[in-house]
């Protein structure tokens, strides 16, 4: 068909708007607790999000899981309410609460409608002042994880996880295990475990409370005071990050999964931790080697070859050195050329500088992508609260644009030499031994080691 | 702590629609306070639209469409998206056909561009190369979602319990790797002028635009691509009771796992909203029936889910419970047609109602922060009630419900009408299967 107006060239498209970046307001509690507020008009919704500044990070490794178990145990009984009864309240209120444990951090997510907002306040203030852990619930939400670890072992996905955990910070090390721990480790965790992390931690010095949504400020903090005005203050206890891990040269760890129709494939090592100057470069590499649809990996792997539904990588960032990870499911027969390509693609983005036209791609996709990251209440919620945890200061959403277009081809370079280490990488695959084995043995990679 | 039912809240998408010349559906919705737009394209066809012997061809189809276009070559979608910050991608399900874009709003036109060179001009650049390359990326869609995932393959043996062999929802949306290796490129050419024309399609602008200008733009790019021929009706053979089949399927799973299926009233008919909240009063959080009772109080599951899959030619309710380690299938198929019994035979509490509707109430509002998630719903609505400003009648539907309602429609679609149950067991273990009753 032919056309009438001239579609030859994409239309042009105009500078982008100013983003105007939520304003936080910040207050006190005479507990300790600090309070940031950001007022939402438009729909009537509230989103808090209150975080305690301990996580998995806090956990010895023969007690994995422990900071994740007391997460899942603050709603299972209170001073007030059974577990069924708190599930009702909530309920009834149309109330969300969902209570996550991260490395760093545990967090209770409440979202409620405007109008049911001061009831919702006092299950909150309830779970976080005044849990009782139940010794009959702990023996139940510990039988559940059990069985939820043996179910999840039959995922390809989590099996390489938990192995490129396990060998990329090697024994003895916070993060070489599981969020949710290890069959073991919950074996090890009762209810004086749980307390004792609840004891130390939860203290409203050692936490703050982000509110988002159709409220002032005039009208929240005497709800607040009155709800948590009974949580207790005592002298925090920092958790220091975990250290950076003893980088090994690369081998190739290999589980077997007979007759699988696919390797899940996960390479990677220790790499930065949040609060790195080089956030910046590392977010816009990230976005070239792995972490847009027109990546370099996802181009390789999937469009040019068919070998996968999609290829990727990202930082995993915490206080401490998270992981860098590179990852794909590939079919069987073509496991070593896709591991093959990975290390390739690796070393590429260290040896070579970026062109220009992929680096500015790289770093409007991330800078303009910035409002559809603060979209909803829960969406900013969370935002503020990692800028909070990490210290990125009152200004980080301010500059956060113009941060990442400054980025250079330098920079970028700079960043995968400090922070990519092909020649000390963790490569996993989990696979069909008995037709992968030979190909990646041969590929040169270093040695394979089956687990 | 005080009850106060709260003034019900009221979901505004004021909008304007339009249609052009060549039958294309134009629903403008503006909301300035968004720095953002959504374009939101729904073709009308889906997995219900394929023939036995060319399954998943719809859902192949819409991989084809981020291949390039005669005056965007391969690999230009994504990477002029990206460059404004933008993101995009396209779903398909039986029903229907879905793409969009979401992107800072001053660069809307790049999007329109984009879809109105796909919806005209896609045959032009559908080479076999780009065929047999997504065709690939497909089939590993299927081993990883599917055939390499615990569990992954109850769902397609499911439909074709629950459906004869010639009704379009007897197969999955992915297809088999049989019908995924037949197709041709004349299936691609043949698809395209029977479904993508604009007749078949609508379109949602949704976001911080203004809508005296969007309307002329999208004349101007999408205004000229001609109109097709009216799409095929769907011929579905009427489903027929599925009393008392019962399935096994081995995998490589730890625990067993039991689902429990049933036909239900379609999308928006008597009785869907019913369902939506007879599986949020089964299944949603702690307090939920079924998880107290198998979960909470008799510890004989890991989990328990349930929903209404809300479908045009007739929907699918589903309940699926995974055992504890050791625990014989048929003590929760027990367990769980006794709380059906019981709700059916009126012992449904009005607290209990009250938690569904509130529930659903916040689910709804939620929903509606994301730009993108409104103009789905409007485009959803003009799609299955013919009516893009249904948004508040669909609210009502539930917050209307009561005790009465849901009781009489759980009796006649999951009482009176026992399902298909299908028990996922690790290899060998049979006698964990559900053999009841």
């Amino acid at each position: 068909m032919r056309s009438t107006i001239d579609r030859a060239a994409p239309p042009t498209v105009g500078p982008p708007p100013a983003i105007v970046p939520p304003a936080v307001e910040r207050h006190g509690l005479d507990n300790g607790l600090q309070v940031l507020v950001v007022r939402r008009p438009g729909l009537p919704i509230v989103d808090l999000r209150l975080v305690i500044r301990a996580g998995a990070a806090a956990d010895a490794p023969e007690r994995a899981g422990r900071a994740s178990l007391v997460a899942e145990m603050l709603d299972e009984g209170t001073e007030r309410y059974s577990a069924i009864e708190l599930a009702e309240e909530l309920d009834r209120l149309g109330a969300e609460l969902e209570i996550t444990a991260t490395w760093d951090a545990i967090n209770l997510s409440l979202h409620v409608l405007r109008p049911r907002l001061e009831p919702a306040l006092d299950l909150l203030a309830e779970v976080v002042a005044r849990p009782t852990f139940p010794e009959a619930e702990v023996r139940r939400v510990r039988e559940e994880r059990l069985a939820d670890l043996a179910r999840q072992r039959q995922e390809p996905r989590y099996l390489a996880h938990e192995t490129f955990s396990a060998v990329a910070y090697g024994p003895g090390h916070p993060y070489a295990a599981t969020l949710s721990g290890s069959p073991e480790s919950v074996q090890n965790i009762g209810r004086e475990e749980i307390a004792s992390f609840y004891h130390q931690h939860f203290r409203p010095g050692n936490a703050f409370l982000v509110v988002v949504g159709d409220i002032d400020a005039a009208d929240l903090l005497p709800l607040l005071d009155r709800a948590f005005g009974g949580w207790a203050p005592a002298m925090p206890m920092p958790v220091a990050p975990p250290d950076r891990p003893v980088a090994r040269p690369s081998t190739i760890f290999l589980v077997d999964r007979p007759g699988a129709a696919q390797s899940e494939i996960q390479v990677g090592h220790a790499a930065a931790p949040r609060t790195t100057p080089d956030f910046f470069p590392l977010i816009v590499l990230n976005t070239i080697l792995g972490g847009a649809f027109t990546s370099r990996l996802n181009m390789a792997l999937r469009e040019e070859r068919g070998y996968t539904y999609g290829a990727g990588s990202r930082f995993e960032f915490r206080l401490g050195p998270g992981p860098f990870i590179a990852s794909s499911a590939v079919f069987t027969d073509v496991t070593d050329d896709a591991l093959r390509i990975f290390a390739a693609e690796i070393r590429r983005i260290r040896d070579e500088a970026v062109p220009a036209d992929e680096l500015e791609r790289a770093r409007n996709y991330v800078a303009l992508g910035l409002p559809r990251q603060l979209e909803t209440t829960a969406q900013i919620a969370r935002t503020i609260a990692d800028i909070e945890l990490y210290g990125l200061g009152e200004d980080y959403l301010a500059r956060f644009i113009e941060r990442v277009r400054a980025v250079t081809a330098e920079e970028v370079l700079r960043a995968a030499r400090s922070y990519l280490d092909p020649d000390h990488m963790a490569l996993v695959v989990v696979g069909d031994r008995a037709r992968i084995e030979e190909p990646l043995r041969a590929l040169g990679l270093g040695p394979v080691e089956v687990r | 702590m005080s009850t106060q039912r709260a003034a019900p809240v009221r979901v505004d998408l004021p909008h304007e629609v339009h249609t052009l010349a060549n039958g294309l559906r134009v629903i403008v919705h503006e909301d300035p306070s968004v720095p953002l737009v959504a374009v939101n394209l729904w073709y009308h066809v889906g997995s219900k639209n394929e023939r036995p012997g060319r399954t998943g061809f719809a859902h192949l189809f819409e991989h084809l469409m981020f291949e390039g276009s005669a005056h965007a070559p391969e690999g230009m979608f994504d990477a002029l998206l990206e460059s404004v910050g933008g993101v995009n991608n396209g779903s398909t399900s039986s029903d229907r056909t879905n793409y969009y874009e979401m992107l800072p709003a001053h660069a809307l036109e790049l999007a329109l561009w984009l879809e109105a060179d796909r919806m005209g001009w896609l045959l032009p650049a559908m080479t076999q190369e780009k065929l047999d390359a997504q065709r690939d990326v497909v089939k590993n869609e299927r081993r990883q979602s599917y055939e390499n995932r615990p569990y992954g393959l109850a769902f397609e043996t499911i439909l074709a319990a629950l459906y004869p062999p010639e009704h379009p929802y007897s197969w999955p949306v992915i297809g088999s790797m049989a019908d995924l290796d037949a197709a041709t490129l004349e299936d691609v050419h043949d698809f395209f002028r029977t479904y993508y024309a604009p007749n078949n399609a609508s379109l949602v602008v949704a976001g911080g635009v203004n809508g005296a200008q969007v309307l002329p733009l999208v004349e101007r790019y999408f205004g000229e691509i001609p109109r097709g021929p009216e799409a095929p009706e769907v011929q579905a053979p009427p489903v027929e009771a599925v009393a008392g089949r019962r399935l096994i399927l081995e995998d490589d799973v730890r625990l067993p796992r039991l689902y429990l299926a049933w036909h239900s009233p379609a999308y928006f008919a008597e009785g869907d909203a019913e369902l939506d909240a007879a599986a949020t009063i089964l299944a949603e959080g702690k307090a939920s029936r079924l998880h107290r009772a198998l979960v909470y109080e008799r510890g004989v599951a890991q989990d328990v889910q349930a929903f209404q899959d809300s479908r045009k030619l007739g929907s699918i309710f589903l309940i699926v419970a995974t055992a504890r380690p050791e625990v014989p299938l048929a003590e929760l198929e027990r367990e769980t047609m006794r709380q059906l019994e019981a709700i059916a035979a009126g012992e449904l509490a009005p607290a209990e109602v009250e938690r569904a509707r509130n529930r659903i109430e916040t689910a709804f509002v939620d929903e509606l922060q994301h730009i993108l998630g409104r103009a789905d719903r409007l485009n959803l609505y003009a799609y299955y009630t013919g009516d893009p400003g249904f948004a508040n009648a669909d609210l009502e539907r539930y917050l209307r419900l009561e005790a009465g309602s849901i009781a009489a429609t759980v009796r006649r679609w999951l009482v009176d009408a026992p399902p298909v149950v299908l028990s996922v067991v690790p290899r060998g273990r049979w006698d964990l299967a559900s053999s009841m009753p």
